[in-house]
């Protein structure tokens, strides 16, 4: 018996029972919808996670000159501006600013405030996820052209101007005058108590020139796309700094890397362990509607028997019979599949917007839903199938 | 006439129900000669059916051989079988067997689906094979729309779809009145006319007479055979056990 027509007589077959091939149909549409719609919603979450990891500087690498773990250091080898522009050419890096600090006084008028004045390139509102709500921040030709500009904290703006807008007035911090462009938006204190609106930004250029007079770097700051590049990136820098140093084999790494790893890592294992434990309950739903299949085929097969026998009668090998009814159980199961994930997208939709997390829908778990389903039906059509095939013609005919 | 299609060599067939056996045959040996016309009577238990079901390989022999067109039946295994069925014997049914809620036209294609006849090939068969048994324009009826004589004509252009060169017939007509009867016996008559090798197993006298030849049954072993022409009623070719 060729395919096509196997295919018609299953179809048929499930035709001819309308009510009793929806209801065991049912049990696969509510498994694929569960599986779909939980991981989908998991998967939402995780990404959720990721967001808020990256508020957290989940994306973000620090990298410091000197040993990890040991204070002050003598001898100490610096970061250099160029260390920083060779990082900025890996293609897993995002974003870069260097980074120099000092603390200095800032003077307006007859007022002066003392804040800690940190050298940094454009990239740092990125990094951060931090952007000035009044204003501008500098640009790249204001570092490139090493220009006396700010950008100011709301500390340091609330010290020295009270409710006046600072934009485009002048300040005076250490021995030169820099011209206000923006005001950064409120941070507020970070765990450790420490106010993070204590602060003027200039561009690192600026800060070497006429702060340090070298072209030294304190630190800089590195992001990545996703907390996931972490680890690639964080073995790229090492690599590139190395050989930038020219360090040997055997000699220690003479700065460090840090990075929120340990805490990402763990944060990410614990919401794939949810995932896998709201996939598995579901798939549950998904064995119990294959037993549902199962049980009905055996119904069928009995019902059928003497249809069967006709069958063997005209000709029907015990390998038609089996194909008959497997494709049967498979029409049954990938139908419930296909409608299950109708059912799981929409059921993800109406559960994100309930929650208000984002479904992810992959292609992935359609396509493996999908393909589970279908085994679903051959696994739990095998049994019936054979005990179809395997039965004898002539006790076949005299059923009635 | 040509040579013999069926040959069979001391035939037995034993069935085990729990612990006691049954011998539903003792022995049978017979040769029936292609385009011969057959009838086998015997009353119910003596073994016609399975003896039927045998030759119709829907069963295999105990012991003994059976030689269907000068192959080795009583060796071959279920597929095999299966393929014989399907191309050299056509089946007809006391309750004509057809798979309701399925056409005329597709319940006579249900043999072709399982020799890989293409689709267009298997409605055109089967629409020339439903009007030569008198059912042309009733393809697309249902068995329930049709009545007992019409079924059993759907049944026998089943049977002959496939151009097989034995039908055996069980009963054919023990579901229809005597009117259909004869219509339906009139089809196998001319069937046989055209050199099919034709074996009804009857209950009734007037339905056997219809074969060149009847064989009858009895616990199990031949007890009488008779030519239609009633020259010379030859000895019962019983093999005694």
């Amino acid at each position: 018996m060729n395919f096509l027509a196997a295919l018609k007589v299953s179809s048929r077959a499930i035709r001819s029972n309308k009510v009793r091939s929806i209801l065991t149909t049912l049990g696969i549409i509510i498994g694929v919808a569960a599986v779909i719609s939980l991981v989908s919603l998991t998967q939402g979450a995780n990404r959720m996670i990721e967001e808020q990891l990256t508020s957290l500087g989940g994306k973000s690498l620090f990298i410091s000159p000197g040993k990890r773990g040991v204070g002050v250091q003598e001898n100490a080898i610096n970061l250099t501006s160029d260390d920083a522009d060779a990082i900025r050419k890996l293609d897993v890096v995002e974003y870069v600013s260097p980074m120099i600090d000092a603390p200095e006084q800032v003077v307006w008028g007859n007022r002066n405030w003392f804040t800690v004045v940190v050298g940094t390139s454009p990239d740092f509102v990125f990094i951060n996820d931090w952007y000035p709500d009044a204003g501008v921040f500098f640009n790249n030709e204001d570092v490139a052209k090493t220009e006396n500009v700010c950008v100011l904290g709301r500390t340091v703006v609330s010290n020295l101007f009270g409710y006046r807008d600072p934009v485009g007035l002048t300040v005076r911090i250490g021995k030169d005058s820099f011209r206000v462009i923006g005001v950064m938006g409120t941070l507020g204190q970070t765990s450790g108590g420490r106010d993070q609106d204590d602060v003027a930004l200039i561009p690192y250029t600026t800060f070497q020139k006429r702060i340090l007079g070298t072209d030294t770097l304190e630190s800089i700051s590195v992001s990545v796309g996703s907390p996931g590049d972490i680890p690639a990136a964080e073995s790229l820098i090492k690599l590139v700094l190395r050989e930038r140093h020219k360090l040997d084999k055997n000699e220690e790494d003479n700065f460090y890397i840090k990075s929120q790893m340990g805490v990402i890592d763990r944060i990410f294992a614990i919401s794939n362990i949810m995932t896998v434990l709201l996939g598995s309950i579901a798939s549950i739903s998904l064995v119990v509607g294959g037993i549902g299949i199962m049980n009905i085929m055996l119904v069928s097969v009995g019902e059928r028997t003497k249809e069967i026998g006709i069958r063997m009668a005209v000709g029907a090998k015990g390998k038609d019979i089996m194909m008959q009814f497997l494709i049967e159980a498979v029409l049954l199961s990938l139908t419930g599949g296909v409608i299950g994930i109708a059912a799981g997208v929409l059921g993800s939709r109406i559960g994100s917007s309930f929650t208000g997390w984002k479904s992810v829908i992959s292609p992935e778990s359609i396509l493996v839903s999908f393909c589970f389903a279908a085994l679903i039906g051959i696994f739990f059509g095998i049994y019936p199938a054979r005990k179809a095939s395997k039965l004898d013609p002539i006790e076949a005919l005299r059923y009635e | 006439m040509g040579g013999n299609v069926i040959v069979t060599k001391d035939i037995h067939k034993v069935y085990r129900l729990g612990d006691t056996e049954v011998h539903a045959l003792r022995g049978v040996s017979i040769d029936i000669k292609e385009g011969e016309f057959v009838s086998i009577m015997g009353a119910s238990g003596s073994g016609k059916s399975t003896f039927m079901n045998i030759i119709g390989c829907l069963d295999k022999p105990t012991s003994g051989n059976y030689y269907l067109d000068g192959s080795k039946v009583s060796e071959m295994d279920k597929d095999s079988l299966a393929d014989i069925r399907n191309r050299k014997i056509g089946f007809v049914f006391q309750s004509f067997n057809l798979l309701a809620r399925t056409t005329a036209a597709e319940n006579v294609e249900l043999p072709m689906i399982y020799n890989g006849t293409p689709s267009r090939t298997r409605v055109r068969l089967a629409y020339d094979a439903l009007s030569k048994v008198g059912l042309g324009g009733r393809e697309k009826h249902y068995p329930s729309q049709l009545s007992g004589g019409q079924q059993q004509r759907v049944a026998i252009a089943r049977a002959i779809v496939n151009d097989p060169s034995i039908i055996l017939a069980d009963e054919p007509t023990g579901n229809l009145d005597t009117v259909m009867s004869s219509e339906i016996m009139e089809i196998f008559r001319s069937l046989n006319d055209q050199g099919k090798t034709i074996i009804i197993i009857t209950h009734e006298h007037d339905i056997a007479e219809n074969a060149e030849r009847t064989i009858v049954f009895k616990d199990g072993s031949i007890t009488d055979e008779k030519s239609k022409d009633g020259r010379g009623v030859r000895a019962a070719r019983t093999v005694e056990t």
